[in-house]
């Protein structure tokens, strides 16, 4: 019963939340307003979202988006460097990881995480979603590159996003 | 005292913007130039924006939250776009630079 009215809980969460910061208010007319959409738009679109995503451990999640947030800001440092650094240095190229994570939110939270860090944008997902094409702007070592996005991107976010 | 942190704020998103510009001019080939709008240009936005929420924090009695939904609008929507136009250069086979491994 629970799960009819309410499909995605989630999803409601965060169209309520983006409704009152689209307001800028905490007024009760709009925490009302909020809610009935918050409910209604999960309810109608339902039939688009075919598989339930539950997040598990949220203090990992916290974290991980704090470091996403930490690198995203080394990144830019970095990519400025290189950006302003001589062209003939580079040594761009792409890099194929095979993936570990297996649900659809999972790979598209890895896709994007390794488009906004250091050095890369995700730019194919092979058809049977086991691995995805990468392409770098600065190669010194690949299999390092893969380590790093495995240890410190896809682990937590095996941990969190979790098929249910 | 807002205004100064506002300010320096505003010059270095000002500077990451104008960095992801030149990279976009300079690089070699296409894959390598999607790199410039996806990093340089987040932390360029993502810092005028913030002097944007703390102006307008100061400013009025309430807190401006709109800035926050576009830094994380931002977030979801430049890799994806980026992409899309990574996975249509690969599929029309556009070529990269030699020096690419």
């Amino acid at each position: 019963m629970l799960k009819r009215i309410f499909p995605h809980p989630i999803l409601t969460v965060v169209l309520l939340i983006v409704w009152l910061f689209l307001n800028n208010t905490i007024a009760t007319g709009h925490i009302v307003l909020g809610l009935v959409l918050a409910i209604l738009i999960p309810w109608l679109t339902s039939a688009y979202w075919p598989e339930r995503n539950c997040i598990k451990k949220p203090f990992t999640l916290l974290k991980f988006l704090l470091l996403v947030l930490w690198d995203i800001l080394v990144a830019n440092l970095k990519v400025a460097v290189l950006i302003l650094g001589k062209r003939a240095n580079l040594k761009p190229g792409f890099i194929t990881i095979e993936l570990d994570v297996k649900t659809p939110l999972g790979i598209s939270v890895l896709a994007n995480v390794i488009s906004l860090t250091p050095g890369t944008v995700s730019c194919d997902l092979s058809m049977d979603r086991q691995s995805l094409l990468v392409h770098a702007l600065h190669i010194e070592d690949a299999q390092q590159i893969i380590d790093e996005i495995k240890q410190r991107y896809e682990k937590p976010i095996i941990e969190v996003f979790t098929a249910c | 005292m807002f205004e100064s942190i506002v300010a320096i704020l505003i010059v270095v998103g000002a500077i990451f913007t104008l960095i992801g510009s030149i990279g976009l001019y300079k690089l070699p080939d296409f894959y390598m130039r999607l790199h410039g709008p996806t990093k340089a240009s987040t932390l360029g936005v993502g810092s005028i924006l913030i002097a944007s929420a703390i102006y307008f924090s100061s400013k009025t009695d309430s807190v401006s939250t709109h800035e926050i939904l576009i830094t994380v609008f931002l977030f979801i929507t430049a890799p994806v776009s980026a992409h899309l136009m990574a996975k249509a250069a690969l599929h029309i086979k556009i070529k990269e630079k030699d020096s690419t491994n």
